[in-house]
C-alpha cells in the first residue's frame, strides 16, 4: 500500500518588543527570577491587562509578510486552564478571529517550487517557566509570562518532512527579515509544534494525527517526522491503528516515544476577552504598516542576481538574515564591487561571526569600513595579504581603514618612479640571477622578486614589481 | 435535565471537588438554576450580534515603554512557598509512558 | 459620634473652621463603630491605626478650604484593593491577603486626602444580594436587625444608614449598590460601565462591574463620584469622555423632564407597598413638572437569565486564579499539584460562589457555548437595543429598585433562583451598561425603606444627579433614622 502524508506545523515566535503583550514589564531574559514582573504577570486580584501596540503592529506586519488577509473586526479570548505557569489560569489568546487569516509562502524542494498554505496567525501571550527538580517540587519564574507571541498555524498542505524543513526555513527568514523576531529555535524565540498523520493514496479522510513536542532544531523536526512517517506506515502495513497521542523526539536514539494518549478534546472554555476592548483595524494603519515593512529575502535574492550578477548560491547567503543583507546592501551603496563584498561577507565575515560566535550587528565592522578596504584593495593602496590584518582591526576595533594604513605604513609602493631605483640596485646587486634568468631559468624572477619585498619590507606592490622588472631585466 | 456526570466534569474543569451529598445537593441546585436560564430557549436570536463588551471603548493600546511597579519581595510576599525568588509548588508531574 | 445630621459640606466647614480636629472627628468614628457594629457587623477590617497616623498629619498640616474631602473618614468596600491593608473579598480565600498596589479609586481618593476607617462587609466576591454569603459573617439591616441589608455592597449600605460613616464605596454588578441602598433607605448610584477605573477592583463579572458610591445626602454622592470618577490608563475599558461636576446638577428645575415607567417593571411580582411608593414618587415628579409615561421593556424578563450566564461565565474565569500558588489560601497536607488546586479552592471557596464558578465554566463548557454563553450575550444585545430606543424619547426610565423592602435572614439564601430573581429590576442597567441610582422613596408598613431607582442613558449621571435631588428635596424620606429594630437573629 503507498501513504501519503499530511504535516501540519504550529509555529510559535517570540515578539522583540520593549515590553510584554498585556502589562509593562520589561521583556529581559537571563535576569534574576520574577524580576521582570508586576501584579499583573502575577495576575493579582484586580489587575488588568492592556494591549501592546508594538506587539499588535508586529503581528499585522507578519501576517502582510505573509500573505494573509488582516481581521478587520476583532478581539482577544480567554483560554482556560490550570498550570502553576499561567498565573490568571487563562492565556489571553485570540481565537475566534485571529488577527490574520488565509496566508501563504512559496518553498522551493528538489527544485519544485510549491505554495504552502497558512491558515491562521495571532498575537497572544506566553507563560512563565516551570524547572522540575529532583527534589519533589517544581519551581516558578514569571519573567517570561506576558512575552509577546505569534503564533503562526500551517494548512495541511505539507506533504513530506522536507517540506516541513523547507517551510520553516521560508518562514523563519520572513519573520527575520520584518525583525518582528529574533527567531532562534536554540534560544526559544521560535517553537515548533508538528502534527502528522498518512492515509493510503486516493483516501479522502486524513489519518489520524500523532503530535511531535519538543523539537528544537529544524533538523530535527525534519528527522522526527520522517521517523513518524515511517513508524505510522509499519503500524499501518502490519494491520495496526495509528492512536491520537503526542510523541517526543529523541535525538539520541532518533526515535520518537510516546508521551501522553489523548482522550477527546481538551475544554478550554474560550470565550471574548472582557477587559480588552475589541478592535476595528483601520485601511490606513495597515497601508502604513505595509508601507514600513522591509524588502522580503526572495525579492532580495532576485536583484543580487538580475543587478549585481551574483551566483544564487550567493545569494542565498547574503539573505540568511536581514542583517547581513542589510550589511551587503549598504556596503555595495558605497561603491564597493558587490561580488567582492559577497565574498568577504561569506568568507572572512562569516569564519569570524562563527569562530566568536557573533552576530554580524554584535561586532564594530560597518558597512563603509568594509567598502573602503575593499576599494584600497582594488586601487593596489593595500594588498590582499595586509588586508587580512586590516580586517582583523576593522572587525575588531572599527577603525576607520583608511587612515589605519596610512598610520601604520602599511600602504603598498606602487610609484614606479620610488620602485625602479631599488629594483636596479636589487639587479646590479645580483649578475648571477640575472644569468640565470637569461639561461630561461624562470626561478631566478622569483628569487629577484623576493629581494625586492624584502627591501621594501614587503610594501612593494606585486603587480607593479614584475612589470618593472620584467622591462629592467630585458634591458640588461 | 443536568445529570451528576456533567457536574462532576464541570467540577473537573474548574479545579473543584464534592463529596458525594454535596455533588447530590449541587446537582439538583444547578438543574434548577440551568432549568431557569433555559427560558432564553425562547427568544429569537437569529442574526443577532452577542453583546461582550459594553464599554464603547475600541482600538486602545499600550505604548510600548518598560515600566516597573513592584519589587519581586512585594511580589513575593503574599505566596505561601517560595526558594530563592522562587515560587515553590509541588512537583509538576508529567506523564510519560512508554510503548 | 454618628453621621445622621451631618453631609460632607457640614463636617468640612467644622473642619476648616477647626470646630473639630480630624483626629476628634476619627476617634469618634471608630467609638461609635464599636458600639454599633456588634449589632450591624458592617465591617470586616478596621483601619484605626492608619487612619489616626492620617488624621494628626491632616491636623498638623491643616485642612484648606478648597479640599473639601480632605480629612472625611468613609468605608471601602472589602473588594477594591488597599495597598497594606487586609482585602479579603469576604472570601475565606483571601482572608489573609494584603495587597502590594492600590486600586486607581484608593489613589484618586488619596489625593483627595479622605480617611479610610476600614473595608466593609459584602457577599463573597460580591456574590449575592444579601450578604449572607461572607466568610465573615451577616450583616445586619439597621432598620430590622433580624433583615438582610442586601447585597452585595450590604456593609457600605448599612454603615453608611447606621450613620458610622457619611458615605462608602460599593460596588455594583447586578445591582450590589442599588439593591442595599434601597433596603437601608439611602442614596447609592452605579455610574455607567467606564465612568469608573475597575483597576484594582477584584473582578467578578468583569463586562458588569462597576465601582460607586452609597450615602445619606446625594450631594455627597455627587462629591465623592466626582473625585474617582475619569479615565484611567490602567483600565483600557475605563471611558475617555469628560467628567461633569456632577455637583452642578443640583439644585435645578426639572420641569420638562421626560420620564418612562416600564410597565414590566411595576408587574404582579412586585410587593403592594413598593407599588404604593413607587406611585407616590410618580405624582412627586408630575408635581415637579417631569412627564411621565408608561412605555414597555419587552425583555426584562429575560435579563436575570442573560445576566446570571454572563456573569458567572465571567466569574468562572475570573476566579480561577485563586489556586493557592501566588497568594490567599493554599489548603493544608496538600502533596499534589492538583490537591494545591483543588482543595484550596474547595475549601476556599463558599458554595454561593461554587454554584457560580459551576455555571459559568458550564455555560463556556464544549457544547454549551453556543446554547448558554452566545445565546445570553444575544440576549444582552436585544435588552440593550430596547434601552437605546427608549432614551431616544425619554430622559430617564423610573421604577422601583426591588420588587421587595428587605427579606429576612435566612429567608432566600438556601433558594438560589428565588435569590437571583430579587435582580431583576436592577440588572437591567449592568446589562446595557447605563448609570442607575436608588433614592430613597419612602417605607412599608412593617417601616422598612424602599428605594425608587432612575435610569439614564450612558455618560449621563448628570440627569439622574437633577432628577435625584429634585425628588430628595421634595420629600423627607431621607432624614429617617433607623432604630436598631429587632434582636439579633
Ligand atoms: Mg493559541
Ligand atoms: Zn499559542
Amino acid at each position: 500500500m503507498n501513504f501519503e502524508t499530511t504535516i501540519g506545523l504550529e509555529v510559535h515566535v517570540e515578539l522583540k518588543t520593549k515590553t510584554k503583550m498585556f502589562s509593562p514589564s520589561p521583556v529581559e531574559f537571563g535576569d534574576e527570577p520574577n524580576t521582570n514582573t508586576n501584579v499583573i504577570d502575577f495576575g493579582f486580584p484586580g489587575v488588568l491587562p492592556k494591549v501592546n501596540k508594538q506587539a499588535y503592529r508586529y503581528g499585522i506586519m507578519v501576517a502582510l509578510a505573509l500573505n494573509a488577509d488582516i481581521t478587520r473586526d476583532t478581539h482577544f479570548d480567554r483560554k482556560n486552564y490550570f498550570y502553576p505557569d499561567n498565573p490568571k489560569a487563562y492565556q489571553i489568546t485570540q481565537f475566534e478571529k485571529p488577527l490574520g487569516t488565509n496566508g501563504w509562502v512559496e518553498i522551493e524542494v528538489d527544485g519544485k517550487k510549491k505554495k504552502i498554505g497558512i491558515a491562521e496567525l495571532h498575537v497572544e501571550e506566553d507563560a512563565g517557566k516551570n524547572t522540575h527538580s529532583e527534589d519533589g517540587y517544581s519551581y516558578v519564574d514569571l519573567n517570561r509570562q506576558g512575552t509577546p507571541l505569534i503564533e503562526i498555524v500551517s494548512k495541511p498542505d505539507i506533504a513530506s518532512p522536507d517540506e516541513a524543513y523547507a517551510y520553516l526555513e521560508k518562514l523563519r527568514q520572513i519573520v527575520q527579515f520584518t525583525g518582528a523576531s529574533d527567531v532562534k529555535m536554540e534560544e526559544g524565540s521560535m517553537r515548533v509544534d508538528t502534527n502528522i498523520s498518512i492515509r493510503p493514496i486516493g483516501q479522502e479522510k486524513y489519518g489520524t494525527k500523532t503530535e511531535l513536542k519538543n523539537l528544537n532544531s529544524f533538523n530535527f523536526v525534519r528527522l522526527g517526522l520522517a521517523y513518524e512517517e515511517k513508524r505510522q506506515s509499519r503500524v499501518l502495513m502490519s494491520g495496526g491503528t495509528i492512536r491520537q497521542e503526542t510523541r517526543r523526539y529523541d535525538d539520541a536514539t532518533g526515535q520518537t516515544y510516546l508521551m501522553r494518549v489523548k482522550e477527546g478534546s481538551d475544554d478550554y472554555r474560550y470565550f471574548p476577552e472582557p477587559d480588552i476592548p475589541p478592535f476595528h483595524i483601520s485601511d490606513d494603519w495597515i497601508k502604513e504598516i505595509q508601507a514600513s515593512i522591509p524588502e522580503m529575502p526572495d525579492k532580495r535574492r532576485q536583484r543580487y542576481v538580475q543587478t549585481y550578477g551574483l551566483p544564487e548560491y550567493d545569494a542565498n547567503v547574503l539573505t540568511t538574515t536581514k542583517e547581513m543583507s542589510d550589511f551587503f546592501d549598504a556596503a555595495v551603496a558605497q561603491g564597493a564591487d558587490p561580488k567582492q563584498v559577497s565574498n568577504w561577507l561569506m568568507g572572512e565575515v562569516n569564519a569570524y561571526l562563527n569562530e566568536n560566535k557573533l552576530d554580524l550587528q554584535e561586532t564594530k565592522l560597518t558597512p563603509e569600513h568594509l567598502a573602503t578596504m575593499i576599494n584600497l584593495i582594488k586601487d593596489g593602496t593595500i594588498s590582499s595579504k595586509i588586508a587580512k590584518k586590516v580586517f582583523q582591526e576593522i572587525i575588531t576595533n572599527g577603525t576607520e581603514p583608511k587612515q589605519w594604513v596610512e598610520e601604520k605604513g602599511m600602504v603598498q609602493l606602487s610609484d614606479p618612479a620610488k620602485l625602479t631605483p631599488i629594483i636596479d640596485e636589487v639587479l646590479d646587486n645580483n649578475q648571477q640571477s640575472i644569468d640565470d634568468f637569461k639561461n630561461g631559468k624562470d626561478r631566478a624572477v622569483g628569487f629577484l622578486v623576493g629581494q625586492i619585498m624584502k627591501q621594501t619590507r614587503g610594501k612593494a606592490n606585486p603587480k607593479v614589481v614584475n612589470q618593472i622588472l620584467m622591462a629592467e631585466l630585458k634591458k640588461r | 435535565m443536568i445529570s451528576r456526570e456533567q457536574v462532576a466534569h464541570v467540577a473537573n474543569l474548574a479545579k473543584l471537588e464534592f463529596d458525594d451529598s454535596e455533588l447530590e445537593n449541587f446537582t439538583s441546585q444547578l438543574d434548577k438554576i440551568v432549568d431557569f436560564v433555559d427560558q432564553l430557549s425562547e427568544v429569537d436570536t437569529k442574526d443577532v450580534a452577542p453583546t461582550t463588551h459594553i464599554t464603547s471603548a475600541v482600538n486602545v493600546f499600550r505604548e510600548d515603554v518598560p515600566v516597573k511597579s513592584q519589587t519581586r519581595a512585594e511580589l513575593l510576599k503574599n505566596v505561601p512557598e517560595t526558594t530563592e525568588g522562587l515560587i515553590r509548588v509541588p512537583a509538576i508531574i508529567e506523564k510519560e509512558e512508554d510503548e | 459620634m454618628n453621621y445622621f445630621n451631618e453631609d460632607i459640606t457640614s463636617l468640612h466647614d467644622k473642619l476648616v473652621n477647626k470646630e473639630i480636629t480630624v483626629r476628634q472627628l476619627v476617634e469618634a468614628t471608630f467609638d461609635y463603630i464599636e458600639q454599633t457594629d456588634e449589632k450591624i457587623n458592617a465591617f470586616i477590617t478596621l483601619n484605626k491605626t492608619d487612619a489616626l497616623e492620617k488624621a494628626d498629619a491632616l491636623d498638623a498640616a491643616g485642612i484648606d478650604p478648597d479640599e473639601l474631602l480632605a480629612g472625611i473618614p468613609l468605608g471601602i468596600k472589602d473588594n477594591i484593593v488597599t495597598k497594606g491593608l487586609k482585602t479579603t473579598a469576604a472570601s475565606h480565600i483571601l482572608d489573609n491577603f494584603e495587597p502590594v498596589y492600590n486600586a486607581t479609586v484608593m489613589d484618586k481618593l488619596d489625593g483627595q486626602k479622605t480617611i479610610t476607617v476600614g473595608k466593609t462587609n459584602l457577599d463573597e466576591f460580591a456574590m449575592g444580594s444579601s450578604t449572607e454569603t461572607s466568610y465573615f459573617g451577616e450583616t445586619h439591616n439597621p432598620w430590622n436587625l433580624t433583615k438582610v441589608p442586601g447585597g452585595s455592597s450590604g456593609g457600605s449600605a448599612a454603615a453608611v444608614a447606621a450613620g458610622e460613616v457619611i458615605a462608602a464605596l460599593g460596588t455594583d454588578t447586578g445591582g450590589s449598590i442599588r439593591q442595599p441602598a434601597a433596603f437601608n433607605g439611602i442614596f447609592g448610584i452605579k455610574p455607567t460601565y467606564g465612568r469608573v477605573s475597575r483597576w484594582g477592583l477584584m473582578a467578578f463579572g468583569s463586562s458588569l462591574d462597576q465601582i460607586g458610591v452609597l450615602s445619606r445626602s446625594i450631594k455627597d454622592s455627587a462629591i465623592i463620584l466626582n473625585a474617582i470618577s475619569g479615565h484611567d490608563d490602567h483600565d483600557g475599558t475605563s471611558a475617555t469622555e469628560a467628567v461633569p461636576d456632577f455637583t452642578k446638577a443640583l439644585g435645578q428645575d426639572i420641569k420638562g423632564l421626560k420620564i418612562a415607567v416600564p410597565k414590566e417593571y411595576m408587574d404582579k411580582g412586585i410587593d403592594a407597598d413598593v407599588v404604593k411608593a413607587i406611585q407616590a414618587a410618580i405624582k412627586t415628579f408630575e408635581s415637579l413638572g417631569a412627564t411621565v409615561e408608561e412605555v414597555s421593556l419587552p425583555y426584562t424578563k429575560y435579563a436575570v437569565p442573560a445576566y446570571y450566564i454572563i456573569a458567572s461565565s465571567e466569574a468562572s474565569s475570573n476566579l480561577q486564579r485563586y489556586d493557592g500558588i501566588r497568594y490567599g489560601f493554599r489548603a493544608k497536607d496538600v502533596k499534589t499539584l492538583e490537591d494545591v488546586y483543588v482543595r484550596s479552592r474547595s475549601e476556599g471557596f463558599g458554595d454561593e460562589v461554587k454554584r457560580r464558578i459551576m455555571l459559568g465554566s458550564f455555560s463556556l463548557s464544549a457544547g454549551y457555548y453556543d446554547a448558554y454563553f452566545k445565546k445570553a450575550a444575544q440576549v444582552r444585545t436585544l435588552i440593550k437595543n430596547d434601552f437605546d430606543q427608549l432614551f431616544e424619547k425619554y430622559d430617564l426610565i423610573l421604577g422601583p429598585t426591588t420588587p421587595t423592602p428587605a427579606f429576612g435572614l435566612g429567608e432566600k439564601v438556601t433558594d438560589p433562583v428565588t435569590m437571583y430573581l430579587n435582580d431583576i429590576l436592577t440588572i437591567p442597567a449592568n446589562l446595557a451598561g447605563i448609570p442607575a441610582a436608588s433614592i430613597p422613596a419612602g417605607f412599608s408598613e412593617t417601616g422598612l425603606p424602599i428605594g425608587v431607582q432612575l435610569m439614564a442613558k450612558k455618560m449621563d449621571e448628570m440627569t439622574i444627579f437633577k432628577a435625584a435631588d429634585a425628588f430628595e428635596q421634595a420629600t423627607e424620606f431621607h432624614q429617617a433614622i433607623p432604630e436598631f429594630k429587632g434582636g439579633q437573629n
